[in-house]
């Protein structure tokens, strides 16, 4: 067990290195120059100078290299232009929005979509399986800001239900948390709910077929046990490694959420660095949540091996 | 005492060719104690004929079109599923070919025998672990104790083959159905699973029904055999009189295909050609088609089964001319 | 007991093929059987005709401002309503399409000849499996779309950036699909038998391995294609698409978003369009995977 922690976060020291680069390169990539398109059409000579020194895009490229990673190892991942603060601290500050966020879509898309995946596979072929397996294909197809924009328009302009926007933290009126971010929470877990309805659905299938199911109802158990015990333990194993990428599309996701609902998070931090070209806020912030993925990949890959007792105790 | 009794049962399956009779018209019994082996090539039937009697058929694609299936003296046909839940453990057990595979890697043994236990008795779980440990000491597995915490990847083909003979038999049931006990298991160890189940049949009195294509275990194990071809039985006999005197040609054929060590032939006998599929049987006799005796008259009728001599019947049309030879 | 055991004839019964047929037109046959396939191909035959026959469809020019007709809604003069400037939202919406499926039919090419490439350089010659597969596992370590936003910031705004933008973001995921095949077949006996015989790495690649893992490679692109219409899509809407007034279907939400009170249409006719789209492909898709990819072709 400790064995597969450690080879999991050794195997992803590359990955990160390249990461790393790929970010670093992004900015130094900008055809023509980040300075020109920093500074307008108009801007002069000694102008574009200025922001490109201030970028410390004036000197040699290594000693920009080690200065990229001598600045991650102390967790600046530079300096936003348009905010004035740093990419970190301008993220951290966002951070608990976005995360309050993924949680609730999570939780929404981990209960609807087992649900839904389970039913479908106890009720193979049955009307029950057919829409479930229709919701989750509708769910997959739909574009979450479009969705997200139709919520409001039918729940806050027509029928006044809920805000169209903005956000109310936690811990200051629970309530007024719930109002503000289940519709965003709904639009954005909704491909992953389909996502995971059709993944559980096609691994309980798979499951119920085994020999070790044949042998539970063999020995008299009672259907339940045979399904929420015997088949849904076996299901959870292949359904946890999916976590991983519910989460990646949860927080890509939510980049386009929060635009549409006004929710200051990660997510409009980067959408406005990108109206604002903020390009050192665009290029630390996917840093900043790719290092955050990296990690929560890592957790789901041990939770993974807990849970499966062949890996848990591996070696006999 | 009969135990067991099953009548004309005939079993279809729905398959891309239409609905095919798997088992057609086939009736057997067993009584208390008796060990009866099925024998018969894959295909013949004989493993659904077994879920059938367990009822864990899957319905769809599979239907029992006609029969019935008595156990001690009631119809399991026309028991519920909540019935039959508690036929399945105490009255029926039941152990598989694949262990491998039929233990679920999830969960330790301990875990799958106690709650075999806890839902069939009302007793507590210090009593249901005494019993799973007593279970597994009893199937021949060291330190019991200790193993029952064990999962199943920890375990090898054999031991974990006994786990589940300790596990269809942790209830007492009257009946056990062994499908292929043996046949995923090194020689060695198929041995000592067979006396084991031996054994058990004894101190249990427990009757057993063997399905195997194994004319090896059959002749070591049962006391009555069934002979299954396509769906129907061809022939049955008490075991001694089965290998001393068999009359279906298939019969033959299969005995004949037993290699043994005082035969100096070179090579096995087989039978020629294959088991016909189940969507385009032949006319008449099912085995006509690869039979050494074949006249024009089988592919009349499908041939009834009828007595040879006392407790043994076949179903061949010409099995008096083939007694007397 | 005897070791040996009664051999109980020979093989399963097997059907035998009555007249053999191409395997490609078997499953042609098949898939034009398979339900998801079937509604998948008509949905995207009716966007795939919206966007051929657009100048058909409509008369009016999607560019086109009538001051005197805005914010009309959707009727018998206005089929899909107008927009802010009076344009057409029927024209806006089937241009669209045109603009949808241009990008989304690029990618896939892109992505079938690059990640093909890339998938079949690292799967067969595995000394360099190791470094092309680190920087693929590095890229997919980006969120999808976020590295598309990246991407498409630093280009700027374009048909052709975007369609780049795409592309590096999937063909990561397209070669490691084909590598994953390439290294199944090449354990093959009939490629072990032509190494064996002597054939060039080339003409393996080409004559045995790439052919038979077409298959996977297909499903792929059929998904691919509705994550790029999908992407392209909410990256315009973002602001990082073709620059306006180009009608890309993020373009019109974009621009409608400000009005969705009082002119709803705007953002849900081409949202439902290029919903209609994606799920189109998404079944196709489907239908695809379940008849070509022998793994799950069991499951039904």
């Amino acid at each position: 067990m400790g064995r597969v922690i450690l080879n999991r976060i050794l195997g992803s020291i590359p990955v990160i290195l390249i990461v790393t680069l790929i970010t670093f390169g992004l900015m130094r990539a900008i055809p023509g120059d980040v300075s020109a398109a920093l500074g307008g059409v108009s801007s002069t000579l000694a102008e574009r100078e200025l922001i490109r020194k201030n970028l410390g895009l004036d000197q040699p490229w290594h000693v920009q290299l080690v200065k990229w990673y001598s600045g991650m190892a102390r967790g600046d991942l530079g300096r936003s232009i348009f905010l004035g603060k740093d990419v970190t601290q301008a993220t951290f500050e966002r951070l608990p929005v976005t995360v309050s966020l993924s949680i609730y879509a999570l939780v929404l898309t981990l209960i609807f979509g087992m649900i839904t995946g389970v039913l479908a596979a106890l009720r193979q072929n049955t009307w029950v399986d057919q829409a479930s397996m229709m919701f989750a294909m509708v769910g997959v197809s739909m574009p979450n800001f479009w969705i997200g924009l139709m919520m409001i328009v039918f729940f806050s302009v027509q029928l006044g239900w809920l805000p169209t926007g903005g956000y109310v933290p936690f811990f200051q009126d629970p309530w007024g948390w719930l109002r503000s971010t289940t519709m965003p929470a709904v639009s954005l877990a909704l491909l992953q709910i389909g996502l995971l309805a059709r993944i559980t659905r096609s691994t309980m299938l798979e499951v119920l077929r085994q020999d070790y199911i044949r042998t539970a109802r063999a020995k008299g158990l009672p259907n339940y046990l045979v399904v929420c015990k015997h088949a849904l333990a076996n299901t959870m194993i292949p359904v946890v490694t999916v976590i991983g990428i519910i989460v990646s599309l949860l927080i890509s996701g939510a980049v386009v959420t929060e635009s549409v609902f006004s929710i200051p998070g990660v997510g409009q931090l980067l959408t406005s660095a990108i109206l604002n070209r903020d390009y050192p806020m665009i290029q630390g912030g996917l840093l900043f949540v790719t290092l955050l993925l990296v990690a929560i990949n890592i957790l789901v890959d041990v939770a993974y091996a807990w849970l499966d007792p062949r890996v848990r105790f591996e070696g006999g | 005492m009969t135990i067991l009794a099953v009548k004309n049962l005939r079993v279809m399956f729905k398959t891309e060719h239409g609905e095919i009779a798997a088992v057609d018209d086939v009736s057997f019994d067993l009584k208390q104690g008796e060990v009866l082996g099925i024998v018969g090539e894959s295909g013949s039937g004989k493993s659904v004929s077994a879920l059938a009697v367990m009822g864990l058929l899957p319905k769809p694609p599979a239907r029992i079109a006609q029969g019935e299936v008595w156990f001690e003296g009631e119809n399991l046909l026309h028991y519920t599923d909540r019935d039959m839940r508690r036929i399945r453990g105490p009255g029926i057990g039941m152990v598989f070919q694949e262990p491998m595979t039929s233990l679920n890697p999830v969960f330790t043994i301990g875990d799958q025998l106690m709650e075999t236990v806890r839902v069939h008795q009302k007793v507590g779980p210090k009593a249901q672990r005494d019993r799973a440990i007593e279970m597994l000491a009893r199937v021949g597995i060291a330190m019991p104790e200790r193993r029952i915490d064990d999962y199943p990847h920890q375990l090898s083909g054999g031991m974990r083959q006994r786990v589940m003979i300790a596990m269809a038999l942790i209830c007492n049931p009257r009946l056990l159905i062994a499908d292929e006990p043996t046949t995923a298991l090194d020689v060695t160890i198929q041995q000592q699973i067979l006396e084991l189940l031996l054994d058990l049949r004894d101190e249990f009195k427990m009757a057993i029904m063997i399905i195997t294509h194994n004319m090896g275990v059959v002749a070591e194990m049962a006391d009555r055999v069934i002979v299954m071809y396509a769906g129907k039985i061809v022939e049955q006999a008490p075991v001694n009189e089965l290998f001393a005197r068999p009359v279906h040609p298939y019969t033959r054929g299969l005995l004949d295909s037993i290699p043994s060590l005082d035969d100096d032939r070179d090579r096995l006998k087989t039978i020629p050609g294959t088991l016909p599929r189940p969507w385009a049987l032949p006319p008449g006799c099912r085995f006509q088609p690869r039979c050494a005796f074949r006249v024009d008259a089988c592919a009349a009728a499908v041939p009834p089964l009828v007595s040879v001599r006392a407790e043994h019947e076949s179903a061949c049309i010409r099995q008096d001319e083939l007694v007397a030879s | 007991m005897a070791d040996g055991v009664a051999t109980m004839g020979s093989v399963p019964a097997r059907a035998a093929d009555p007249k053999p047929r191409s395997a490609a037109w078997d499953a042609l046959r098949r898939l034009l059987r398979h339900r998801s396939f079937q509604t998948g191909l008509f949905l995207f035959a009716i966007i795939l005709a919206a966007a051929v026959f657009a100048p058909l469809i409509t008369a009016a020019d999607p560019n086109k401002l009538a001051m005197r007709a805005r914010f009309k809604p959707p009727g018998l003069d206005h089929w899909f309503g107008t927009d802010n400037f009076g344009r057409s939202q029927l024209a806006r919406v089937v241009y669209g399409a045109q603009l949808s499926l241009m990008i989304g039919t690029a990618v896939v090419i892109i992505n079938a000849v690059f990640g093909t490439l890339l998938g079949a350089i690292s799967g067969y010659f595995r000394h360099l499996d190791n470094v092309l597969m680190r920087v693929n596992d590095a890229i997919m370590a980006f969120p999808a779309i976020l590295l598309a936003i990246g991407v498409a910031a630093v280009l700027g705004r374009s048909m052709p950036n975007m369609i780049l933008a795409l592309s590096i973001v999937y063909i990561p995921r397209t070669a490691r699909i084909v590598r994953s095949s390439v290294i199944v077949i090449r354990q093959m006996e009939y490629v072990q038998a032509a190494v064996a015989a002597g054939a060039g790495h080339w003409r393996i690649l080409r004559r045995h391995i790439l052919p038979n893992s077409m298959a996977p490679l297909l499903v792929q692109l059929s998904f691919l294609f509705a994550y790029a219409v999908l992407t392209e899509a909410t990256l315009s809407f973002l602001g990082l698409g073709a620059e306006p007034p180009t009608p890309t279907w993020g373009n019109i939400m974009a621009e409608g978003r400000q009005y969705m009170r009082e002119a709803p249409w705007i953002i849900a006719i081409p949202g439902a369009a290029l919903a209609i789209t994606v799920m189109a492909l998404n079944l196709l898709g489907d239908g695809l995977r379940d008849i070509l990819d022998p793994r799950l072709r069991i499951q039904q």
